[in-house]
């Protein structure tokens, strides 16, 4: 039982961080129906950004805490701004072209990027200071949740439960909605279009950075080409919830992160992928459009 | 166009070139290394005024370049060249030219050459296949690195079981690369008509997703199964194609396979084009256009959606019998979602649905890398960068599809088509 | 009509791009250096590619072998295979006798398919994969110690360690997972028993999972198999969960950046490397050239390479002849002075004089054990 404890707490885990990055593409999805393979790249950049601010200010013997925060607060800004330029550059010239235009044009996005990391920084792995803080709660049970991965839930479910109240009550929220739906209509009751989608952007890049920040102090290391496969993994995480549906990509992300343990622990970890896949084919067979995805209805 | 106000324009760009110096300031000037639990901060503020400078002209650039592009876009664009090769006095000698050059190539150029040429070829096939699949039938596909995979295994491991036995037999092995060529062909298609039965009820980026979870389950399966597919290390000394059983030396073997493979390609365009013009072809298009207008005309869209899957998984088999014939090694690391994209690409860049594209976007997708090494380092950021642009400035890609015109004349002598 | 232009003229365009470089007149002896020169494994070729120049200025300076010029003609494979066929045509194409790489073992095993064909003697200074040198490929000879050698050197160590109990965990990958297996079967024969052997996904978020099941195992130790990054991450996550059990690699982890990245967790980590020569005087001599000319310590594979660009000249100079009967043969029946010792190459191909020995993390820097 305990063994089970301790798979499921690294699959909660797990879940939290994929969800994280999940609600960006979930979110960019919804607006302009873009697979942004570019959002992973985000993700780095903040991550890396978060490094060298931090590690500045360390070196000139800042607190930790305050490291953190301020760490935290750069990663965002510029994950917001990179997110943002991405944007108008890359994708704003496309909306009215070819859906998988767009798409292409964000997988050049996502090569430039990580090249650009590369280039400006470094192609070797840099290690990340662990800058959250320690919970002496937490050392009893560190072999099942320790502080960092605390923080990782804890984040986590405060960024999910501030974007569901946006959402549904402030008039920024309303908006997205509205364009979300019809982009043509939106306009016509006098949304600014441009404005909702900028702001999308913002969002789901200050939650990517957010993560980015968190999960590579959990994993001690960062590079250029972290971004990629953290990337696809919550793209899948999106789907399998429904793309589009906020809650349905932190609950899909939870599926995945619970699949992918459970089956590692249980099964073989040389398949934990393909484990996720699975569910991923099982889940779509039975609900075509994800989780929480809404039914499709097609009017001709 | 309309006259420029100077003054707008200057403070656009200098607010370009702000934006830019905030944007990329942690990443350029900063340069941290740690070393044993010390940060070390290099300062580089060189930089600045590169960031500054370049952004400054390109932001000009940029804008008179998106203008010229809305602009033209509203116009047709005048086509003295295209009406000119219509004519056949033209287009004869264009057409000589082309083959000439093409049947010359591996004796005028180096081994190096041909072999880079084989890969373009190789592309192309692949690219041709996708293109039923994404182009014709719409469906979007982030796993067809699979079916090249199914490919290039079915003649990899047939060597590795099957070899010993030919030697046995006194049978040239190079014989088997014949073999495996309509085999590998249609485990392709039998396996491609497989994976689409049971997501044939989902519809776009659903079926994206599926598609790329197949592509994985397929090389994680290669990758942990050593037992059957000889795992990560590969199946290596793959023969080549035999012919009147020479003894083939790989310069040899590289004029070979490249007229191999330039034959497959000829065969898979005018195949393709004859399926794009059938009954079937026409249901894929209907079906990428509106596919419940589509099943109302009577339009079965399940076989359409797995005919399309299936025959676009066949092109995929023959290039990965070709690929491991050009190689003799294949491992599963040639077969990531990686190259799923890079195929993507080739067709979304050349023009979706467009042989002719297929045929640019390979050449450009294999060829701009290679030639791109004097570029060293920089290969890849420039790699990258060129796809956002030729996306931005050729929506439809290098070469848009010209859809058919039907047009129907009652006089003349009966040219309906 | 119009794209048919288009095509041609792109292709046109594009190859005169690609038409670099015209023959030169072969009063030389022409050594080729293939591998990873760009891209993420960037770091592993290019060390091969200053050794092999500073052998070649050298030789060159004194005159050169038997009065003949070395040309030393690089290309990049990315350590891809199917780039790697290309890599080698070009270096075929070129006129080469032989070559110093390739630095990967897939990218080596797709290019010997050209290079055993053409008759080229291929040297790598890191290409350990043990098929290599299992007979297919007799053109082929390496500087660098097999992965059996390694694998046994491993168990061998384990045995002293008094282990009974091992969980085995790789990256999926051609090195780790053959590695890996090594282990696995060379395990029982000294009476350790392997409870655990899984690959896991580089680049994954979080191994919390499979460090539950190591520790649920009952292993006494856990041997890792693939390349550092991996290796951090799993040592920094054991050590965050509370286990202490002892962490055994091989030489893809012995390498600083390990260390530098994982920290204070690094510490006690077992890693296999190939035997320290450092005191060798050709090794101080190798050193010292490149920190002149190039500013800085040599990368990785360096010393094999330089190692392995000695040989091939060497058995130039002693057959006469770039003939490849005439080299192989030098090759393999003399002992010649380099940075890795006096070593000479067996029949397969493996060279005779190098192996491996057990390293581990003893204040930030890797010791021998003895």
């Amino acid at each position: 039982m305990e063994y089970f404890i301790q798979l499921f707490m690294s699959g909660t885990v797990k879940g939290s961080i994929y969800a994280l990055i999940a609600l960006g593409y979930a979110m960019v999805y919804g607006i302009i129906q873009l697979i942004n393979f570019a959002h992973g790249e985000i993700y780095m950049i903040g991550a890396f950004t978060a490094l060298i601010i931090g590690a500045t200010m360390a070196s000139a013997g800042v607190p930790t805490g305050l490291v953190l925060v301020v760490a935290l607060i750069s990663a965002m800004v510029w994950a917001a701004a990179y997110g943002v330029t991405l944007e108008k550059i890359a994708y704003k010239p496309l909306r009215n072209s070819p859906r998988l235009s767009a798409l292409i044009s964000a997988i050049g996005m996502s090569i430039f990027l990580q090249n650009y990391v590369l280039l400006a920084q470094t192609s070797n792995f840099v290690p990340y200071p662990n800058w959250v803080p320690q919970f002496a709660f937490l050392e009893d049970i560190k072999g099942i949740l320790n502080s960092n991965q605390f923080f990782i839930l804890l984040t986590t479910a405060v960024v999910m439960v501030l974007f569901t109240l946006m959402i549904r009550y402030t008039k920024m929220g309303k908006a997205m909605r509205a364009t979300a739906q019809d982009k043509a209509m939106a306009q016509l009751v006098g949304i600014n279009v441009n404005q909702v989608i900028s702001v999308t952007f913002v969002l789901g890049s200050v939650t990517a950075a957010l993560g980015g920040v968190l999960i590579c102090s959990y994993m001690g290391q960062i590079n250029y080409y972290i971004g990629f496969i953290a990337g696809i993994k919550a793209f899948v995480a999106a789907v399998l919830g429904g793309i589009g549906s906020i809650p349905g990509a932190v609950l899909g992300s939870f599926v995945l992160g619970w699949t992918e343990s459970l089956g590692a622990g249980y099964l073989s970890s040389d398949y934990e992928d393909a484990f996720a896949f699975v569910i991923l084919i099982i889940i779509l067979l039975v609900r075509p459009s994800g989780l929480l995805g809404k039914k499709e209805i097609k009017k001709v | 166009m309309h006259n420029i106000d100077w003054k707008k324009e200057l403070k656009q760009s200098t607010l370009a070139a702000l934006w830019f110096i905030f944007l990329t300031f942690p990443l350029m000037v900063m340069k941290v290394a740690i070393i044993q639990g010390q940060a070390t901060i290099t300062w580089r503020w060189y930089n600045v005024p590169v960031v500054a400078v370049t952004f400054f002209i390109l932001s000009f650039v940029w804008r008179y370049m998106l203008e010229r592009r809305n602009f033209t876009q509203k116009k047709e664009s005048k086509d003295i060249l295209g009406k000119l090769l219509a004519q056949p006095k033209y287009s004869r000698p264009a057409i000589i030219a082309l083959a000439v050059f093409l049947l010359a190539f591996p004796f005028a150029f180096s081994m190096y050459q041909t072999n880079v040429m084989i890969s373009v070829l190789i592309y192309i096939i692949l690219g041709l296949g996708l293109n039923i699949v994404v182009g014709y039938g719409g469906l979007l596909h982030l796993g067809y690195a699979a079916f090249y995979a199914m490919g290039a295994y079915s003649y990899g491991l047939f060597f590795t079981y099957m070899g010993p036995k030919f030697i046995e037999w006194g049978i040239n092995t190079g014989l088997m690369f014949w073999i495996a060529i309509p085999a590998a062909a249609i485990l392709s298609l039998v396996f491609g008509f497989i994976v689409c039965l049971p997501v044939i009820r989902l519809r776009g980026d659903y079926l994206a997703i599926v598609t790329l979870a197949f592509g994985e389950i397929t090389r994680m399966f290669l990758q942990n199964e050593g037992q059957i597919t000889l795992g990560p290390s590969g199946v290596s000394q793959i023969p080549r194609p035999w012919l009147l059983g020479m003894k083939i030396t790989p310069v040899f073997a590289a004029k070979y396979v490249y007229f191999i493979a330039l034959v497959l390609v000829i065969i898979s365009i005018k195949v393709v084009k004859n399926l794009e013009d059938s009954k079937i072809g026409r249901a894929w298009e209907a079906m990428r256009d509106d596919d419940i207008a589509a099943q109302s005309m009577g339009i079965d869209l399940t076989r359409a959606k797995l005919a399309s899957f299936a025959v676009g998984a066949l092109w995929a088999g023959f290039a990965g019998v070709l690929l491991a014939a050009k190689t003799t090694f294949i491992n599963p690391e040639s077969f990531t979602l990686w190259e799923s994209i890079i195929i993507l690409c080739v067709v979304v860049l050349g023009g979706m649905g467009s042989i002719p594209g297929v045929i640019v976007g390979s050449v450009l997708m294999i060829m701009l890398p290679e030639y791109f090494r004097s570029f060293a380092e920089y290969r890849m950021l420039i790699f990258g960068l060129a796809l956002v642009l030729m996306m931005i400035f050729r929506q439809g890609g290098i070469i848009p599809r010209k859809r058919k015109q039907h047009t129907f004349e009652v006089e003349g002598e009966g040219a309906v088509k | 009509m119009k794209k048919l232009t288009v095509i041609l003229l792109t292709i046109v365009v594009a190859l005169a791009l690609t038409l670099t470089g015209c023959q030169k007149g072969s009063k030389t002896i022409k050594i080729g250096v293939g591998g990873a020169h760009t891209g993420d494994l960037a770091s592993y070729g290019l060390p091969t590619v200053n050794a092999v120049q500073l052998v070649a200025e050298e030789i060159n300076a004194n005159g050169g072998i038997d009065g003949k010029m070395i040309e030393v003609v690089v290309e990049d494979d990315q350590c891809k295979p199917e780039i790697a066929t290309n890599t080698a045509s070009k270096l075929v194409g070129e006129g080469v006798v032989a070559v110093i790489g390739h630095i990967c073992s897939g990218a080596t095993k797709a290019a010997l398919g050209i290079y055993k064909d053409s008759d080229i003697l291929t040297v790598s200074p890191s290409a350990t994969n043990p098929d290599l040198c299992d007979g297919t490929y007799p053109n082929f000879f390496r500087t660098i110690a097999s992965d059996s050698a390694q694998a046994e050197t491993e168990v061998a160590f384990m045995k002293t360690m008094g282990l009974k109990k091992v969980a085995v965990l790789h990256d999926k990958g051609d090195y780790g997972k053959g590695f890996a297996e090594l282990v696995q079967a060379n395990a029982p024969a000294a009476g350790i028993e392997v409870v655990l052997f899984e690959g896991i996904t580089p680049g994954g978020v979080d191994y919390s999972a499979i460090i539950n099941k190591v520790a649920n195992s009952g292993a006494e130790a856990l041997v890792w198999g693939g390349y550092h990054p991996e290796a951090s991450k799993l040592v920094t996550q054991m050590k965050n969960k509370g286990m202490s059990i002892p962490f055994l690699s091989d030489d893809g982890v012995k390498d600083q950046t390990f260390i530098d990245v994982a920290g204070e967790f690094a510490e006690g980590v077992y890693a296999t490397g190939p035997i320290d020569t450092s005191t060798n005087a050709l090794y101080k001599k190798a050193a010292a050239d490149h920190l002149a000319k190039y500013g800085e310590e040599p990368g990785a594979f360096f010393y094999n390479a330089y190692a392995a660009m000695l040989a091939v000249c060497n058995a130039i100079d002693k057959a006469d002849s770039t003939e490849y009967a005439a080299m192989r043969d030098a090759l393999t029946s003399n002992y010649v002075d380099t940075t890795l010792g006096s070593i000479s190459f067996d029949n397969s191909g493996e060279a005779i004089g190098v192996g491996f020995v057990v390293y581990q993390v003893k204040n930030g820097k890797y010791v021998e054990v003895k």
